[in-house]
């Protein structure tokens, strides 16, 4: 077996001709525009809701309805924002991100990329 | 997460019954994996189970991969005991699932075969990457695996009664022989059934003791939290601050669990297991549902054991806090409740273990050996017939370790585990998989970097040495102040692997290109190439 990093000159060309495509530069545009945005936010978030857990807790305590505090509602948030943005990036991936990485998987075996 | 202590007290339920029940499990578990594991002779069929699960059977793997005795157990004893802070713990172990669907797990699938090497030496210089990989690869599983097994004495003593340390050793021994049997009779693929069983019998466990304590209270939380203060005679339980009294050590630990989870090499090495990065997109989809289910389940028993069985009675029970559970099914369903239960909780162990066994075998036989040692000159069944004889020392270094581990107050364990792979790990597969400047010098320093500041920082820390809780109550030798590495060593690894790369001119354009259309289209070099 040869060494991995190891890549014939044809298929070089090829990759970096794929890679410097204007059809690739819009995917990976398109898949960072979604994911990092998405992830600073869920972070932000989660850490948001740290900080008010061990440095807010008066505000944490309260309560809003019988036994049910502050502190339960935003805990209880997490999880729903986490199934949220499960779903939204699950569809957002299935109709918006698979259609264009299937087209440009089609054009690069028919070598015609845009 | 406390150790499982071992316990002075009588058990509850019945041993004979538990020992049943759980030898049901061994014995279904042992001829579905038998039967599914005909074919299994190729690498992939090992390390990767062929390829051939659905992302939902991936999903409910990775669930019972992932939900080990620590969350199980650990979280609602957390929670029974100490009330909010135990749920504010395992809100970080869902949310960090966003991080591997987001930013990991279809590019991984896209890029690597086997390991988690395999994507990060991908672009840079192989040997030296892929050993720094498996270094830290080995290091989180021993880590992981020695806190389940250490974990196994105490159930063992809760559970079956047996409190000698003798019993409790063979004990050790018999799970860690049945774990050996099942990596190598089934490799990927039976460890797979075995995890997707285990997760089935998990969530459908917890959930009707959840839908029974619901029932108890007209599934009113409200109400159930007022039985709960008044059994505590304490209404901080539902308060923030009861068990993380440092603020800053508790940021520290939230960083590396968030952090941690798409870091972790057994969790990563699941996403080889599908046909395609959509499936392995589904599997995380999966994963997330049901861990987050299981964690809301835990919300209701841990407070729910606090209700009707009370703390007094869970921290003087055998296993202390993580008897929450047993206590409360024992309450609920009495010996046959407890009995399925406690086989669970068994299950539990037996199931990551064995997936942490082949992660490591799988670490040693493809990346050390056959990369690293032979520089590629092996064939695929050789890699095999090393990674099943690795697994075999695995399984027996874990349970000498297991042995030696029981009793010892090794809770840090877990939170190392999650600390060296948010350190060493993620940064790494985050700058290889989006950086494009990213050299095997910023590798290395990131690798090493995370995995002995790590180290360094647990060591000097009150977990080893200097409080009555310490591993070692009698020395002083912590300089550290806090319990958990994170707020230090993840950001430190973030920049030595920026600091390594911009010293250095490192820069394979075709393997970038490769890895990077690789990455997102899912366009394997065959298909993309062979016109």
């Amino acid at each position: 077996m040869s060494d991995p990093n190891d890549i014939s000159e044809e298929r070089a060309a090829r990759y970096l001709e794929v890679q410097n495509s204007q059809e690739f530069a819009e995917l990976r545009k398109k898949f960072r525009g979604f994911v990092f945005p998405m992830t600073g936010a869920f972070l932000a978030w989660y850490f948001l809701y740290v900080v008010l857990a061990t440095y807010a807790t008066d505000f944490m305590s309260q309560h809003v309805w019988g036994n049910i505090t502050i502190g339960l509602i935003l805990g209880l948030l997490q999880f729903v924002t986490t199934f949220a943005i499960t779903m939204y990036y699950a569809r957002w991936a299935d109709r918006v991100f698979d259609p264009a990485a299937e087209k440009l998987a089609e054009h690069m075996e028919r070598g015609n990329l845009q | 997460m406390n150790a499982l202590a071992i316990p002075a007290a009588t058990q509850v339920g019945n041993t004979t019954l538990n020992i049943l029940i759980f030898s049901i499990f061994v014995v279904v578990t042992l001829a579905i994996v038998i039967k599914v594991s005909k074919q299994n002779t190729s690498a992939a069929d090992y390390y990767a189970g062929g390829r051939s699960f659905s992302g939902r059977q991936n999903g409910i793997a990775i669930t019972g991969d992932y939900l080990s005795a620590a969350s199980f157990l650990g979280i609602a004893g957390a929670i029974a005991v100490n009330g909010y802070d135990g749920f504010l713990y395992s809100i970080g172990f869902l949310v960090a699932w966003l991080v591997a669907l987001l930013l990991v797990a279809e590019l991984l699938r896209n890029t690597g075969r086997f390991t988690m090497a395999d994507v990060l030496s991908f672009r840079l210089k192989q040997r030296p990457v892929r050993t720094a990989a498996a270094i830290n690869t080995l290091a989180v599983s021993a880590f992981y695996l020695l806190a389940q097994m250490a974990g196994a004495g105490g159930l063992v003593a809760l559970l079956l009664g047996i409190t000698d340390r003798t019993g409790q050793s063979i004990v050790i021994a018999v799970v860690g022989a049945l774990m050996i049997i099942y990596v190598l009779i089934g490799g990927m693929k039976g460890t797979t059934w075995v995890q997707i069983i285990k997760a089935a019998l998990l969530i459908v466990g917890a959930g009707v003791m959840t839908l029974w304590v619901g029932a108890k209270y007209g599934f009113n939380l409200s109400g159930l939290f007022d039985d709960a203060i008044k059994q505590a005679g304490n209404s901080n339980i539902l308060n923030p601050g009861l068990q993380y009294k440092n603020k800053i050590d508790f940021i520290s630990l939230s960083i590396a669990l968030v952090l941690g989870t798409a870091g972790l090499p057994h969790v990563l090495m699941r996403f080889y297991t599908v046909p395609t990065s959509k499936e392995a997109r589904r599997s995380v989809v999966w994963a997330i549902w049901l861990i987050g289910l299981f964690y809301l389940f835990t919300l209701v028993l841990g407070y729910g054991a606090q209700a009707l069985v009370g703390s007094a009675t869970i921290k003087a029970a055998p296993g202390g806090v993580n008897s929450a559970a047993p206590l409360l099914a024992y309450k609920l369903g009495g010996e046959l409740l407890l009995g399925v239960i406690s086989a669970v909780a068994f299950a539990t162990i037996l199931a990551v273990v064995a997936g942490l066994t082949i992660t490591a075998s799988a670490s040693f036989a493809h990346d050390i050996y056959a990369q690293v040692i032979k520089k590629g000159a092996v064939s695929p069944d050789e890699e095999v017939k090393v990674a099943r004889r690795t697994a075999v020392v695995v399984g027996i270094l874990a349970i000498i370790g297991g042995i030696f581990a029981n009793g010892q107050n090794i809770a840090f364990l877990v939170a190392l585990a999650f600390a060296v792979a948010a350190s060493a790990n993620l940064p790494t597969i985050l700058y290889s998989l989006f950086w494009k400047n990213f050299t095997t010098r910023g590798a290395l320093f990131s690798m090493y970097g995370g995995l002995i500041s790590s180290l360094v920082l647990i060591i000097g820390s009150p977990v080893v040495s200097g409080t009555a809780t310490s591993m070692f109550p009698g020395s002083n030798f912590q300089w550290f102040g806090l319990n958990n590495p994170g707020i230090i060593s993840v950001p430190l690894s973030f920049f030595l692997g920026w600091l390594g790369s911009v010293t250095e001119k490192e820069h394979n354009a075709a393997k970038y290109a490769e890895m990077e259309v690789r990455s997102l289209t899912g366009a394997g070099a065959e298909k993309a190439i062979s016109h």
